[in-house]
């Protein structure tokens, strides 16, 4: 019953969908308040019954039903309660489930909170948030549905991949889907101001804080799948520029580029057709990412179960969504009211900087994910781009984008004075200066350029630091004046500078990890001692135990400084019986930001067992940045304030220049 | 009945969704418009004034900035009135109330099982008490699942291993044989039975590893029929007939007149030519007449394989060559015989003597030159 029911409500939220797309659209047309308000209760009703549905296989999950094919596919009985949970997501169909219940979420939160909305915007958005969900409820039910049933049940599940039985799988899809799908709220947005040929002061003041919202998850999203596979995939790599990776990379671009620009829209209501489109594209590459792994045209951990007609479904829909809303976006941009002016060396022109780098960022990512893959299917050619091409690509665009950063926020609105910023940036400047010259007397080995990058990433953070000093008058002022005015300082401020500091944290952690991470790689005995970076690491000794559904190998390891015993670290290799597939858990020891990794390999006859150990100097710097960024995310997002660009009164007559 | 209860439930709580603003007579409410949002905005200039949070001359200009949005915006507000069509809030009420059911129904129904009722975990394990027969694939679960947590019940390993070997799970039988020999001792059966289940995991040879296995038993007791019987295997399958038949025929002499093994001992013992047909008894003869002419290709079938398969590990036994290209050419492949001369010739090739015994074997067989 709990299957069925779930089947059917799911099936009920895909005939809701198609009337919300279709009834307020009509209600919107002859101005109609009953046949618009349609929207938001279907809404609301979509998000009930879709709900319900993930509710269904939540429980059928945890019941462990193996009546239920996707059930008996991806879970074993004796699996622990968190990855039956997990496990839902942890398999194509379920995860998809996920993606329309977040998406119906949004819709429903749209409806329930969007009372300032004007009612035909409100109903246009909600039109087209149904149009997406339509489409991906009857991708579901024809191609994936998780509800299909087994006549006569097997006694036992298939287990789910080992790999995926992590406390990961908990946090990273969640959080990557409400970034992904978070975006289809700009776009839904975008569309509608499109449609009806206007877009207002309301519409911007919508669209900043759910871009936000989505963009925060999907940084958290990112760094929390880095970091897994860090930790899980036993090779101590954080990223790999495979096509996955790209694929949740390129929204973070452009989603990135879309928060400025739009931070321009709600400021100073100029750069309103960009605006449509870097959301349009946002949400695109969104969709573009949710096919690449979906449809099995990439193999990788992401890609559960290969299915062409899933594939078709899913190119389908996107070139329906991008397609339709591109040329819409052609059609109808020219007829939007146009916005103000400013001059180029202003705030506004930072952001044009900004979004301009980062969109040319995104068409480099873009670029080296399509391109093998084109070359594979037309050419029957087999390549791979990675770090080397991003290297040359990637990373100067990146540098220049990371040199303008801490100009952006000290510029003023409408027109800056550039050379005055600079003088109160000196500090930051020498900061980073000095840090050149330490890393480079400190340093042994490694690239000349890394000094240079984190001489970079401390002229980031001085930057930040730099900005909110001004902001507070701290130095210039006393200490009381300066409390105040640091209370007093709307909290978006304070969000912009702790995510330009994160950037900067994240660069240190990047280049350091990247540039002085030591390995060693050996088959070791027992008692026999490894020498890394300072650290010596014995082999105390292999014992077995017996998990709730795998036997472990553990191997245990004394690890000491300088003779002084610090820790024991057990690095384990799980085998499954049912999957008969096994997993590497690596053993982490942190100390401040630097982490001791050992992960183990194949054990031979003889007792000797393969092990990988690494030093990894400032790793954990890389995620402590995205979390900096989200963070900032946050206060930025709880600034209930408006946003008014006030300019500064103007001291000099300049040339002004079309915003578009 | 109770799930279309649900159903019925569900649709008409998603009807009423639909219905529910229609009925309510549009009257036109409190609504964002691009005017408020300035009024807002200016509001807050005057509050942030007040706190002291931007100078003055910067609210002055913002306040001028924001005048003038307002003033454009209040000029472009749509004035259109509300309105309200009769006609087309019919229309979707009745899309309401007849599409959806036919939408979820026309969905459902060839995608559903609306006759399949749940089966948790909880309810599995009470068993037959739910009336559904329990399989032996089932049962075997459950008994590893068992063991999984209690792997030292040596008694759940005893039963367990001739039930997977019986399924045909060879490699899991032999894991089950090692566990029920650690848990639960020594013994020449055990051993035997272990050495049986490497070989039918191996296809019926004897391997060196089943055979140490057999050696073992027969050590515990010399007279263990199985080990006995597969030692004269192995000794038949390394083409050494006359030790086989040694054996075999040791074994028969000890062995009881109603041991059920005695008929496949006599045949065996037919096979390597150390027995008479006498000592086959009359009821193996009516057997092997009464078996149906598919069962004996299987059985010859079988025996050809595995003597293809020792070949391949041990190539030096001329005389096991032949025969394998016999044995092909009387089943009537004769593209496989060709295939084993082939590998014949290369597997002797170093050996000039054997080389020539192949090559006359072969004559004879119409496959020379």
């Amino acid at each position: 019953m709990i299957a069925e029911s779930g089947h059917y409500a799911l099936v009920l939220a895909l005939g809701l969908a198609l009337i919300q797309s279709i009834v307020p659209l009509i209600g919107a047309r002859l101005n109609d308040v009953a046949l618009m308000n349609v929207a938001r209760s279907t809404a609301l009703a979509q998000l009930l019954f879709v709900g319900a549905s993930f509710v269904a296989l939540v429980m059928l999950h945890v019941n462990s039903d193996f009546s239920v094919a996707n059930v008996y596919e991806n879970s074993h009985s004796m699996k622990p309660l968190l990855y039956k949970i997990t496990g839902v997501w942890g398999n194509h169909e379920g995860s998809m489930l996920l993606w329309v219940s977040i998406l119906a979420l949004f819709g429903g939160l749209v409806a329930a909170f969007g009372n300032n909305l004007p009612l035909s915007l409100r109903a246009h958005v909600l039109a087209v948030q149904a149009w997406v969900a339509s489409a991906f409820y009857l991708f579901i039910l024809v191609t994936s549905n998780p509800f299909l049933r087994i006549a006569s049940p097997p006694i036992e599940g298939r287990d789910l991949n080992p790999v995926l039985q992590d406390i990961g799988l908990a946090v990273h899809p969640p959080m990557l889907y409400l970034g992904y799908v978070g975006f289809s709220i700009s776009f839904s947005f975008a569309i509608a101001a499109l449609m009806e040929g206007r877009i207002d002061a309301a519409w911007a003041r919508w669209v900043r804080p759910w871009t936000l919202v989505a963009w925060i998850f999907l940084t958290l999203g990112i760094a929390m799948g880095s970091y897994w596979a860090y930790y899980e995939l036993g090779w101590g790599g954080w990223w790999f520029w495979d096509p996955v990776e790209n694929a949740s990379l390129m929204p973070w671009l452009s989603g990135t580029a879309l928060l400025h620009s739009a931070l321009v829209m709600e400021k100073r209501n100029a750069l309103k057709v960009w605006t449509i489109l870097l959301s349009i594209l946002t949400f695109s590459l969104s969709l573009l990412g949710t096919f690449l792994v979906r449809s099995g045209v990439i193999t990788s951990v992401h890609a559960f179960a290969t299915d062409p007609t899933r594939g078709v479904f899913i190119l389908l829909i996107l070139c329906l969504f991008i397609g339709g809303s591109l040329a819409l976006f052609a059609g109808r941009a020219t007829s939007l009211k146009q916005g103000g002016l400013f001059a180029p060396i202003s705030r506004e022109g930072a952001l044009v900087l900004n979004n301009l780098l980062l969109t040319v960022a995104c068409a480099v990512v873009l670029f080296g994910t399509l391109y093998p893959l084109a070359m594979e299917m037309l050419a029957d050619f087999k390549m791979s781009v990675g770090a080397p091409f991003y290297n040359l690509t990637f990373a100067p665009l990146f540098t220049l984008l990371l040199l303008a950063v801490p100009f952006g926020p000290m510029l003023a609105w409408k027109r800056g004075d550039l050379l005055g910023v600079t003088q109160r940036l000196l500090a930051a400047g020498v900061a980073g200066l000095v840090a050149v010259a330490i890393a480079w007397g400190w340093a042994s080995g490694g690239s000349t350029l890394a000094p240079l990058a984190i001489g970079l990433g401390i002229f980031v953070i001085g930057g930040a630091v730099t900005d909110i000093v001004e902001r507070t008058g701290l130095v210039r002022l006393p200490f009381a004046t300066v409390l105040h005015r640091a209370r007093g300082m709307p909290r978006s401020a304070w969000g912009t500078a702790f995510a330009h500091a994160g950037l900067g944290v994240a660069l240190i952690g990047i280049v350091c990890e990247t540039t002085w991470n030591s390995e060693y790689i050996a088959t070791m005995k027992q008692n026999d001692v490894a020498q890394i970076a300072g650290f010596d690491v014995k082999l105390d000794g292999l014992l077995q135990r017996q998990g709730p559904n795998y036997r472990e190998m553990i191997a245990e390891f004394n690890v000491s400084l300088d003779g002084k015993p610090l820790s024991v670290m057990t690095p384990s290799k799980r085998s499954f019986t049912t999957r008969g597939s096994s997993t590497t858990e690596a053993a982490l020891l942190t100390r401040g930001a630097s982490q001791l990794y050992i992960s183990l390999g194949e054990a031979n006859a003889e007792g000797a067992i393969a092990v990988r150990i690494y030093y990894k100097p400032m790793v954990l710097m890389i995620w402590w940045g995205p979390v900096l960024m989200a963070f900032g995310g946050v206060l930025s997002l709880s600034d209930r304030r408006l946003r008014v660009g006030a300019p500064k009164p103007a001291r000099a007559k300049q040339r002004l220049q079309p915003a578009e | 009945m109770t799930l279309w209860f649900v159903f019925a439930l569900m649709t008409v709580a998603a009807i009423f969704a639909v219905l529910w603003p229609l009925g309510r007579n549009g009257r036109a409410q409190d609504q964002g418009s691009e005017v408020a949002v300035y009024k807002d905005q200016l509001a807050e200039i005057e509050r942030d004034l007040a706190a002291g949070l931007i100078p003055a001359p910067d609210a002055e200009a913002a306040r001028v900035e924001i005048s003038r949005r307002l003033l454009a915006a209040a000029a472009s507000e749509p004035a259109m009135a509300p309105k309200s069509n009769l006609k087309w809030r019919r229309a979707a009420a009745v899309l309401a109330l007849a599409g959806l059911p036919l939408v979820a129904i026309g969905i459902y129904m060839p995608l559903g099982s609306p006759r399949l009722q749940d089966f948790p975990l909880a309810q599995r394990e009470r068993g037959s008490g739910s009336g559904v027969a329990q399989s032996l694939e089932n049962l075997v679960v459950q008994v590893q699942q068992h063991l999984e947590k209690n792997p030292t019940d040596g008694r759940g390993w005893n039963v367990l291993a001739p039930v997977l070997e019986r399924l045909g799970r060879f490699d899991d039988a032999v894991r089950a044989y090692r566990n029920s020999l650690t848990y639960n001792g020594e013994s020449a059966e055990r051993r035997s039975d272990l050495g049986e289940a490497i070989s039918a995991a191996a296809g019926g040879v004897v391997t060196v590893e089943a055979k140490a296995e057999f050696e073992r038993a027969q050590a515990l007791n010399a007279d263990d029929p199985k080990a006995n019987y597969f030692l004269g295997l192995a000794a038949e399958q390394d083409g050494r007939k006359d030790d086989a038949a040694t054996i075999w025929r040791a074994l028969l002499a000890k062995a009881p007149a109603d041991a059920p093994w005695r008929a496949l001992v006599q045949s065996s013992l037919v096979r390597v030519g150390g027995g008479t047909m006498p000592a086959l008894s009359d009821e193996t003869i009516a057997a092997s007449k009464d078996m149906a002419e598919g069962d004996r290709n299987a059985m010859v079938r079988g025996m050809v394989d595995r003597l293809a398969t020792r070949l391949k590990q041990n190539g030096d036994d001329v005389d096991g060559w032949l025969r394998l290209v016999r044995a092909y050419l009387v089943m009537g492949e004769r593209d496989k015989a060709m295939g084993a001369s082939a590998d014949a010739r290369q597997a002797v090739a170093s050996d000039a003597e054997r080389l020539r015994q192949l090559n006359e074997g072969l004559m004879t067989l119409g496959l020379g030159g």
